[in-house]
C-alpha cells in the first residue's frame, strides 16, 4: 500500500518540532485521516480539534504545506509524493501540537454590538429577498479562523489590539445590511475594530473555504460606510444642515 | 519562538514573487509612458482624440499640456481604486508581497494615517472619472465620424472597445455599486428601491470582475494612444473597414 510522509508539528508554544510519521494512503483520503491515523496506531497523544469531518464546523484548522486549510477538505493526493507538512495555525496561542487557543475571538465577538430591532417594532418581520440576498453569504461562514491566521495584519503587524479581522468584518456586515437592524457600527469600525488596517490585499478571500467574498462583499462595504460617516465632507454638510441623520435605507 | 511560529513559505504553484515583479513592471511603465504622453503637449489625428488629452482643456493663461488638466481624474481614480490599492500594496510595498509571506517592514499604519487614509476619498476622484467618461464616449462616437461621413476604421474600433472597457472598469467600480445601493440596507422601504437593487445587481458581476476591467482598460488607453501617435506620425495607415 502507498504511504504518504507527514511532518506534523508536535510540542508546545516554547518549544516543539516536526516529527515524521508514514501513513497508509486510502482512496478519497484528506489529511485529517491521516491525523486521525497517526493518532490511532503511531502516537495517541498528538493533540488535534476536529469534530465534523465535513467542512462545516470549522474546528481542524491547520496550516498545510505552509497553506491556512480545513484538513478535513485537504486531500492527500494533491500534494502527489510530496510530503504533508501540518503546523497548527500560526496566529493564536499554541495550546499543544495542532491545538491553539481560540478565546480572543469570542472576546472580539462580545465587543459587537448585537442586532438591534426597532423596539416599536417587534415583528413578526416580512422579508423580502431583495433585502436579505446579500447576508445569505455572510452566513455561510463557519468560523474556522483561517482568514484571521492568513491577515496579514493579525499575523505579522501583531495587530490583534487594533484590528478585529476579516471574520469579524463579516460579521459585523451581516448586522449592518439587515434591514431590521437599526444600529450604526461605523463607529466602531473607524475604532477599536481597526477596519483601516486591513490594506483590502485579498487574502482572507483565498482561503475561505466556504467562498465567502470577504474584501469585496463584506469589508469594503463596511469601509465605504465608514467613508459616509467620517470621510465624506459633502454628507457632511448636509448632516450639518439638514439636521436629523436619516437612518439608510428609509 | 516555538517551531510553529517560525515562518514558512506558502507553496503556490507559481513563483510568489512573479505576479508583484510583472505588476510593478506594468504599472511602472505606464506611469512613465503617461508621464511622456502628457509632456507631448499633443494627440490627437483627424477625428481621433487621445485618451490622455479627453477632454481637451485649454487654458490660455497657464502654459501647461492641456493633458494635465484631465489626467489627474482617471490616475486618481486608479490610484485609489480598491484593485489598484491591492495591487501596490501587495507590490510596491510588500503589505504583504504575497499571503503568508513574512513582511520585514514591522511599523504598519494600513489606511489609518497619512497618505493612504486619502485613499478613502475614492468616491470623490469616481465622480471626476465619470465625468471624463462621458467625454470619452463623445470622443467614441467622434471616431465613426470622417469628414462628415459616418464610417467604420480600426481606429474607430479601437476607441470604442476602449471605452467600453474603461464603462466596465469605472461603472464595476465598489464605490458605485455602494452609490448606486450598497449603501441601503433596506431596498423594499427605500424610496426608488427596487430600481436600485436592480442597479445594485447589474454593477456586482461587473465589479465580481474589476481587475479584469483594471488592467483590459489599462492597457486599451495605451493602445489608443499609442495607435493616435503612429498615425500622427505616418508610420501607420488607418484601414477603411466599412
Amino acid at each position: 500500500m502507498a504511504e504518504a510522509r507527514f511532518h506534523v508539528f508536535r510540542g508546545y508554544a516554547k518549544h516543539g518540532d516536526l516529527v515524521t510519521y508514514q501513513v497508509p494512503i486510502t482512496e478519497g483520503m484528506v489529511v485529517l485521516d491521516g491525523i486521525h491515523y497517526i493518532q490511532a496506531h503511531l502516537d495517541g497523544t498528538l493533540a488535534c480539534r476536529w469534530n465534523c469531518k465535513a467542512a462545516k464546523c470549522g474546528s481542524c484548522s491547520a496550516e498545510v504545506n505552509g497553506r491556512p486549510r480545513l484538513m478535513c477538505k485537504t486531500r492527500v493526493d494533491e500534494f502527489g509524493a510530496r510530503p504533508i507538512t501540518v503546523r497548527p495555525i500560526k496566529v493564536f496561542p499554541l495550546i499543544k501540537d495542532l491545538v491553539t487557543d481560540v478565546s480572543w475571538n469570542y472576546r472580539v465577538n462580545q465587543q459587537i454590538p448585537p442586532f438591534t430591532p426597532d423596539a416599536n417594532d417587534p415583528g413578526p418581520w416580512k422579508m423580502y429577498p431583495e433585502d436579505v440576498e446579500r447576508l445569505y453569504e455572510f452566513r455561510k461562514c463557519i468560523e474556522c479562523f483561517l482568514c484571521q491566521d492568513v491577515c496579514h495584519v493579525l499575523r505579522e503587524h501583531e495587530g490583534m489590539d487594533r484590528y478585529m479581522g476579516p471574520r469579524f468584518m463579516v460579521r459585523i456586515a451581516a448586522l449592518e445590511m439587515h434591514p431590521k437592524d437599526t444600529r450604526s457600527r461605523t463607529d466602531l469600525l473607524k475604532g477599536s475594530g481597526g477596519i483601516g488596517f486591513c490594506n483590502i490585499t485579498k487574502c482572507c478571500e483565498e482561503v475561505c473555504p466556504e467562498h465567502i467574498h470577504i474584501t469585496d462583499n463584506a469589508i469594503i462595504p463596511l469601509k465605504e460606510r465608514m467613508a459616509d460617516d467620517y470621510f465624506d465632507p459633502w454628507r457632511a454638510l448636509l448632516r450639518l444642515f439638514g439636521g436629523k441623520k436619516e437612518p439608510r435605507g428609509t | 519562538m516555538a517551531d510553529h511560529t517560525v515562518p514558512h513559505p506558502y507553496a503556490p504553484s507559481i513563483p510568489w514573487w512573479l505576479q508583484p515583479a510583472a505588476t510593478v513592471t506594468i504599472l511602472s511603465g505606464f506611469i512613465v509612458y503617461a508621464t511622456w504622453v502628457a509632456l507631448q503637449g499633443h494627440g490627437s489625428y483627424g477625428s481621433y482624440l487621445s485618451p490622455f488629452y479627453s477632454p481637451q482643456v485649454v487654458v490660455a493663461s497657464i502654459p501647461i499640456s492641456p493633458a494635465f488638466w484631465v489626467l489627474w481624474a482617471p490616475a486618481g481614480f486608479r490610484a485609489t481604486c480598491y484593485y489598484y490599492r491591492k495591487a501596490y500594496y501587495r507590490s510596491y510595498f510588500a503589505d504583504p508581497i504575497s499571503c503568508m509571506i513574512p513582511e520585514s517592514r514591522r511599523r504598519y499604519a494600513g489606511e489609518t494615517a497619512f497618505p493612504f487614509i486619502v485613499n478613502n476619498l475614492h468616491r470623490y476622484l469616481l465622480y471626476a472619472a465619470v465625468a471624463v467618461l462621458v467625454f470619452l464616449w463623445i470622443d467614441a462616437i467622434h471616431a465613426f465620424v470622417f469628414d462628415g461621413r459616418v464610417g467604420i476604421r480600426l481606429g474607430s474600433l479601437l476607441f470604442l472597445a476602449n471605452v467600453v472597457l474603461l464603462s466596465g472598469y469605472t461603472l464595476g467600480c465598489h464605490a458605485f455599486r455602494h452609490l448606486v445601493g450598497g449603501n441601503l440596507d433596506c431596498f423594499s422601504c427605500a424610496r426608488g428601491g427596487q430600481a436600485r437593487f436592480r442597479l445594485w445587481q447589474g454593477v456586482t458581476p461587473l465589479n465580481h470582475y474589476h481587475a479584469f476591467w483594471a488592467w483590459t482598460s489599462l492597457f486599451s488607453v495605451v493602445a489608443v494612444d499609442v495607435y493616435v501617435r503612429l498615425l500622427m506620425a505616418h508610420v501607420i495607415s488607418d484601414p477603411v473597414l466599412f
